[in-house]
This record gives structure tokens, sequence and C-alpha cells, in this order.
């Protein structure tokens, strides 16, 4: 097959808030390219809904030293107290920076950007709420994709639109170039260069019920650790406290924010009883397990898997005024703030959300793991935070750890913006004083064979088979609640599914144009590494700490398991270790998470 | 209930002309939507089709086709909003006036590249802010735009303009939807050259206010009517 071979300083995979960031700031300094396997205004990005994080103080006293510390704490003490620093600092300028760009945001009556609460984000004398989240009604994300690609094409960033990257070239084990097929008519491309930043975002098809597009199937993660790196902290990923039921798609937090309740079907408000003082806003974990206890204790809603979410105006007020706030709501005001909350109801359920509650399930939501990095983006390949040359990661993909355990809300958006303006600003300048690694002999050889053994494969197994059973026993398994013989279970049936995969595959179409037959079966090889690793990570980690609820081990255990879990590809497998030392340098210590 | 799927077929690769496909699935539900449909096509019976999709619930805007001969988003039509009789027939092709690249999937290059011939950017109209804080702006200023920031570039509006499909030189609906968001945005400096991108041969004049892309926005952007604020700031000169 015919290679195409490019050269540019800098590679960005990926064209979402962390892939462009990256790009604008690397294409002021160097030669810069951004493969993307979907046009960037198409990345996951946009679909974010609620706020991005930043202490702006506009509306209400804040501090980034509260805003470090919610996110510790809301991490279960697993976030990295430098990188929450990094974070909470850093994303004043951010946001501000963003709105220079052009990104409108809504406004309060001085003209300043606008604010609400958000789950976890709090005044840390009072403990109450605190305004914290930037917004742009519920599209906040749509907007920053937007402005982000729109200020690329004005300082004219060169994208190659719906190319995927299927292979991390290495010479001698050093990181020169990237493999890409171009979708439309399926050659090969090698792109040599010297700085590769990934930023292919998360991976939650990985479950049976998520928030995320069919396109977030961990390529990244997967290709990275393809090459010999470890994966850091893959068995943390965050479900969501309120997907809509029955179709996983994400309610934002922001209806809680706005003042929305959860109520169970004896018309209690039950997060009360689970986090007395800030109640519907604890912290994701917190919320979704309390709603998988409400559902086992057969109050979910008519005895089945959901509860609802209030946010009828008449239940606002009621709750408003018990808190003894003089903050009134109607019916107006809930549609302004949340057009699009509203749109999906109506579209998807039938229903206004402020004449009747929305039923709501947890779903797989974001990744905290990923490929393991420093505070200036850079890849490590050691619990001691050995550096790859060359390689960075931001954004979901990339593992700080600023998240921690758990992420909070409107935090994920925030480092797309932070990290992914350190990752351009780094690569800049390493490929300034950095040669060129020369590509090896036949540099995309192995991975044309692997795509030809799929595109020829004549077996019995159909991808969406191999799907459907891997994302079942994720869901049943490795998701709110894990104990040891669910996590076998899934760890046997993921590695049956993945011989399957390797001898037993069925695609249809052999073409070259726009085969995503073949790019789809691909994904799922991706998809399958990623579970295999997920579901040893969590047998390993026997606490129970955010993300990871362990039913055989309900206790945090801070005196073995204060550390991130390494993941690392070794001959026949993988090996597990918890060898990476978690920083505490803004010194607190862990305490019990009481919300 | 059992429905049929009636799919514009063609691969260039194989095909010499495009073809009707024909399926039949079992077991639909009224909430289904049409996106996890066509995939049921795919995976279960034909893996050659071929579509673009990511977010499944109309926010990437990847998957504007024609259902039944109107415009949509595959991903926010539910099987129970066509009015299907058990066994009843729905009928896919892709979007009119770019070319099909393989079956429901087109060429997107020409629709970005009169996008991208606007100036979709900010272009401050005053210096950084001394204090390094954010501009300001008032809500009424802020709500001046609002409609236009919710486009999404699905093609949906453009694709279903007769104007469009007369002379693929007119830069279309969705183009002018996103001038106009920087158009109307009291921070920005380039409304005039904006204007006089759209008062050329290809711009705003091409638009006989046919009203079709309206109805077709998939966000309910009031699309015709921020055309014709365009016009009338042509008019006058100035927003
Ligand atoms: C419904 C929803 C709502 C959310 N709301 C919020 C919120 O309010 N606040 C908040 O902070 N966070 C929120 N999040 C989380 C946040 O939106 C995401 O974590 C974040 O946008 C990820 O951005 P990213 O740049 O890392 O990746 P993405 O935006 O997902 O982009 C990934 C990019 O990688 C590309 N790509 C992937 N694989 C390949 C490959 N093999 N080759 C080439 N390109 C590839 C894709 O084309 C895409 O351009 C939300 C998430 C969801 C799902
Ligand atoms: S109103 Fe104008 S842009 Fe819209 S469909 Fe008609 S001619 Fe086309
Ligand atoms: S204006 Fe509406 S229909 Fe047109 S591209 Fe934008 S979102 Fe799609
Ligand atoms: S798949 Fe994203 S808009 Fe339909």
């Amino acid at each position: 097959m015919d290679v195409k071979t490019h050269q540019f300083d800098v590679v960005v995979i990926g064209a979402g808030g962390a892939g462009m960031m990256a790009a604008l700031y690397a294409s002021r300094g160097a030669k810069t390219a951004v493969i993307s396997k979907l046009y960037p205004t198409r990345s996951h990005t946009g679909t974010a809904q609620g706020g991005i994080g930043a202490a702006l103080a506009n509306l209400d006293e804040d501090h980034w030293e509260w805003h470090a510390f919610d996110t510790v704490k809301g991490g279960d003490y697993l976030t990295d107290q430098n990188a929450a620093e990094t974070l909470a600092r850093e994303a004043i300028d951010a946001v501000i920076e963003l709105e220079l760009m052009g990104l409108p945001f809504d406004r309060n009556p001085d003209g300043t950007i606008s604010q609400r609460r958000f789950g976890g984000h709090t005044n840390n004398q009072t403990k109450k709420p605190v305004r914290r989240a930037c917004h742009a009604a519920d599209r906040t994300g749509h907007m920053i994709l937007q402005t982000l690609y729109q200020n690329c094409i004005k300082e004219k960033v060169t994208f190659f639109d719906e190319y995927q990257a299927i292979d991390l070239i290495t010479n001698d084990g050093k990181v020169c170039g990237v493999a890409a097929v171009c979708i439309d008519d399926g050659e090969i491309h090698v792109f040599h260069a010297k700085a590769i930043c990934f930023a292919t975002g998360g991976w939650g098809r990985l479950w049976e019920t998520t928030s995320n597009a069919h396109s977030l199937t961990g390529d990244g993660p997967a290709l990275v650790w393809r090459a010999g790196l470890p994966l850091q902290d893959m068995e943390f990923f965050q479900f969501h406290p309120t997907g809509l039921y029955p179709v996983g798609l994400l309610i934002t937090e922001a209806v809680r924010g706005e003042g929305g309740v959860l109520i169970n079907d004896k018309g209690e408000r039950f997060m009360e009883r689970y986090a007395p003082t800030i109640k519907d806003l604890a912290s994701r974990d917190v919320v979704a397990r309390s709603i998988y206890l409400e559902v086992q204790a057969g109050r979910g809603i008519g005895g089945k898997r959901y509860v609802h979410l209030d946010v009828r105006p008449e239940t606002v007020n009621r709750y408003l005024a018990e808190a003894g706030e003089d903050r009134r709501v109607d019916a107006a005001y809930i549609l302004s703030k949340l057009p699009d909350i509203t749109d999906f109801c109506h579209t998807y359920l039938g229903i206004d959300p402020t004449k009747s509650p929305i039923p709501i399930q947890p779903t797989a939501h974001y990744g905290m793991g990923g490929i393991p990095t420093n505070l200036d983006a850079e890849v490590i390949s050691t619990g001691a935070g050995t550096v790859v040359p060359g390689l960075y990661a931001a954004g979901e993909v990339a593992c700080v750890s600023v998240h921690g355990a758990n992420r909070l809300g409107t935090n994920s958006l925030t480092d797309l913006i932070v990290f992914g303006r350190k990752a351009g600003k780094a690569m800049a300048d390493y490929a300034r004083q950095a040669d060129f690694v020369p590509l090896p002999a036949n540099p995309a050889g192995k991975i044309v064979a692997e795509i030809e053994r799929i595109r020829k494969s004549s077996g019995k197994t159909k991808p969406y088979m191999i799907r459907q059973e891997m994302q079942k026993v994720m869901m049943d398994h490795v998701s709110v609640f894990r104990e040891a013989p669910g996590l076998q279970k899934a760890l046997d049936t993921v590695r049956e599914l993945k011989s399957r995969y390797q001898d037993d595959l069925a695609v249809d179409d052999r073409g070259m144009r726009f085969n995503t037959d073949l790019l789809e079966a691909w994904e799922l090889g991706c998809m399958l590494d990623l579970a295999e690793i997920t579901t040893l990570s969590a047998m390993e980690r026997k606490e129970s700490r955010g993300g990871h609820s362990r039913e055989d081990y309900p206790k945090r255990d801070d005196v073995n398991f204060l550390v991130h879990t390494m993941a690392y590809p070794e001959k026949g497998g993988i090996r597990i270790a918890h060898d990476r030392a978690v920083d505490l340098s803004l010194g607190y210590q862990p305490a019990e998470r009481v919300y | 209930m059992k429905v049929k799927f009636r799919i514009r077929r063609f691969n260039p690769e194989v095909d010499k002309k495009p073809y009707w496909g024909e399926y039949t699935l079992d077991n639909v539900e009224p909430t289904d939507r049409i996106l996890e449909l066509l995939h049921r096509v795919k995976w279960e019976q034909d893996g050659t089709l071929t579509l673009r999709r990511s977010c499944a619930h109309g926010v990437c805007g990847s998957d504007a086709v024609r259902i039944n001969g109107v415009n949509k988003l595959a991903c926010k039509v539910l099987v129970k909003t066509l009015d299907l009789k058990d066994g009843g027939q729905v009928q896919v092709e892709p979007i009119l006036g770019l070319p099909v690249v393989k079956d429901l999937v087109v060429d997107f290059e020409p629709f970005f590249d009169h996008y991208r011939a606007v100036m979709p950017y900010f272009m401050p109209a005053t210096p950084r802010p001394g204090d390094g804080r954010e501009r300001r702006q008032s809500p009424e200023d802020r709500a001046r735009f609002d409609d236009t920031t919710k486009c999404i570039l699905c093609a949906c509006c453009t694709t279903s303009c007769p104007s469009f499909w007369a002379s693929g030189e007119y830069v279309g609906p969705a183009a002018i939807v996103n001038a106009h968001r920087f158009i109307f945005d009291s921070r920005d400096g380039a409304t005039q050259e904006r204007l006089n991108i759209l008062s050329e041969e290809s711009g705003v004049w091409r638009c006989r206010t046919i009203f079709n892309c309206t109805p077709a926005c998939p966000r309910e952007i009031e699309v015709t009517r921020a055309i014709g604020e365009v016009k009338l700031a042509i008019q006058r000169n100035g927003r």
C-alpha cells in the first residue's frame, strides 16, 4: 500500500477543546498540524453543558485556594495537589482569555461573566455552595468549541479533518511520528514530528449507558499503551448521577445548580439523608451512589431503575423558601437558563421539565485516569515521573492527575484550557531546540498489516456483537459498585471477547472509501484493551475511593492506597503497580469526606 | 413494530449509479431514534452502509440527512414522530446540494469554505481592558445575538435552500447565520468588512426569502430573520 509522508514540528491528535487550545499555542511558535477523526466542531467538547469553573468572584466571594481545595476533596484526596493548584490558579486567566477570544458568556447586570452553583464547589468557610461555574446558557462547551475553532481559522491553523490516528510510531523506543488513515479515501499517511500531543478525549463507549459520543472509543490511550507506555488510574471512571432515562444522555448538574432536586418514589428529597449540608449538590460519586442505593432499596420510581429530577418552579421555590433564601424562579427563568435541557426532554421524552419531573439514572461519563503526564503536559513512563521526550497529552485523555478519584463538574473544561495551553507552549519550546528523530524503515508496516487483517476478516462474529457484550459486562460489574467476583467475571469475558476479536471477526466492507465498518472494528480493539486494563486496575485497588466503590472493601484505605495506580504493558500481559505517589504539596491531609 | 427502510445507496468505488437499498427491521420501539435504526441496519444487516454520526443527541451536527424528504438530524427524529403504521416505510437520503462521497456521507468542504469566507471569528472593537479582566457586555447586548450562537454547522438549512441548489456559489444561510453572530456582537469591530463580503454577488441578495431554511434548523434558529437583519444592516451601512 502507498504511504504518504508529511513533516511537521508539532502534531496534535484531536480537535476538541484541549487539542485546539494546544494547536493555537503551538502554531504560534512551530509548524503545527492537527489531525482529527471528526470535523473539529463535531468534537465532544461541544456537548458540555453546565459551565467552566474559575474563581472569578463575580458574584460571590471566592478564591483560587477554595477552588483548589474543593478539587482535592472532590477527588477524594487522590488529586495531585500541585496539579489542583495549577488548575485553580490559572483557571481565572484561562476563562478571561476565552472571553477575550470572543466567547459569548452569559452576563451579570454589570456586564461581567455570569456564574452559577455546581456540585462540590463551596465557600470553604461556610461550606455552602459558591457561584463559580462560568457559563453560556447550558451550552458552554459548544461555545468553547466554536470559539476555539473560529480562532484557529483566524490564525490559519493547519487541520487534517477526518484523518484517524491509528499508530504511534517509535524508533528504537523514541517517539517520532503518527500513522493515520484518511477516512475519505482510506490511504495511510505518516506524520513525522518532533512533538506529538494526544488530545483524543474520553472512552465512555466502554459502557452500555453513557453520555459519551459514539466516537469516544479510547483510541489515544490504546495507541500509547501499544507503544509500550503505561496508563494511570484507569479504574476511576465517573458515573454522572443524572443521565436521561433510558437513553443515558446527560442532564447537566446545572439543573440542580439552578435549584432542581432529586426525588424518590416516596416523594422524598433523599439527598438530605446522604449529604445533609449541600444535599443535591454533593460530589457526583456521592450522588450517583445515593441514587443507586435508593433504587436498590426499591425506592426507584414505580420500582424501576430511575428516580426523578424535579426542576418545576413550585418545587424549586418550596425548597428555596425552606432554606431561607429570597430567590424565587419561574418557568421563563428555567427556560432561559436551561434551553437545551428543555429541548432534550421535549425531543426524547415528550415532557416539559417546568411541568413534569425528569426521569434520570447514573450514566458513564468521564475518565479521570488516562495517559500519565506531569504539570507541563509531558507524558511520563514511570511512577517516578520519567519524561518521554516529544510526547504530550492534554484534556480528558490525560491524567495529570487533577481530578483524582472523582472529577468535580466544570473542572474538565477548565482542565482543557489550562493544560491544553501548557501543552501548546511546551511543544513549541521543545520543537525549537529538538531535532527530528528519524522514522524507522517501513514506519507504517505493522499497522497496515493490522488494518488489512481487519479489512479481510471473514469469521462469524460481527463487531457489534463483541461491543455489546463488552458494554454489558462493564455496566454490570465495573460501574458504580464493584466487587471481586463480578470483576473477575468481567475480566474473563473481556479476555474471551479479545480472542474472538482476533480469531473470528467478520467485517462486511472491504473497500477503501469512507470505510466506517473497518474503522469501527479497529476502534473496538482499542476499547477491548482499555476494558481489560480498567478491570484489572479495579481488581487491584482493594478500597473504596471516589468513583471506585468496592462492596467488598467499603472503606477508603489511606495507609495502602493513597497512591496512583499504574498499569504497565509487559510481555504476556498487564502489570499493575501502585508506584506513583500522590502530591500533597498544598498540605491538605486526607480527611473524611462529608458534604 | 416492524419498519421498512428505503435508503439511498451509492459507493463510487463499485456502483455505476445510485440505487435504493431496502431493509426491514423488527422490534422497533416508538421511542427509537432513526440514528439507532440506521445503526441496526449497518451492524446487523449490512456493514457497508455508511453514515456520519457522533454525539447521538443533536449537538454535534454530524448526521444531517433527508428523512421522508425533509432535512433532519437522524439522532433527533423518533420513530413515533413519523406517524408510521406497523410495517410502514421510512426513506433516508443524503442532504442535497453537496457531492455524495458514499451513501449518506456528503462532501462538507464546499459548506465549510462558505463558512470560512464570512470571517467567522471575533475581531475586537476595543483593546484588552487594562485591568486584565473580561470585556464587559450588558445582558441586553448579549441577548441581541443569542439565537445565532446556537448554530452547530449541520448544513440542514443550506442544503434545503433552493437558491443554494440553483448555485453552489451562494454562501447559504448557515454562513450568514454565523456572520450575524459577529455582526450583532457589540464587542466586535469588523461589521463593515463582513457586510461587504455579504453584499457581494454570492452573498445575501441571492436569498429570495423562500423560508425553507428556518423550519429545517434543528436548533430552532430563526434563520430567515437573521438573514433579514443582515440585509437591513447592509442597507443601513451598519448594525
Ligand atoms: C454531555 C456532557 C456534558 C459535559 N458537561 C461538562 C461541563 O459542563 N463542564 C465540564 O467541565 N465538563 C463537562 N463535560 C466533560 C467535558 O466536556 C469533556 O471531558 C471534554 O470536553 C473533553 O475534551 P477533549 O478536548 O479532551 O476531547 P473531545 O472534545 O472529546 O475531543 C476529542 C477529539 O479527538 C479526536 N480523536 C479521537 N480519536 C482520534 C483518533 N484516533 N484520531 C484522530 N482524532 C481523534 C476527535 O475527533 C475529537 O476532535 C461534559 C461531558 C459530556 C459528555
Ligand atoms: S430564506 Fe433564503 S436562505 Fe432560506 S431557504 Fe429561502 S432562499 Fe434560502
Ligand atoms: S443555522 Fe441551524 S440548520 Fe443551519 S447549520 Fe446552523 S444549526 Fe444547522
Ligand atoms: S449525532 Fe450529533 S447531531 Fe446527530
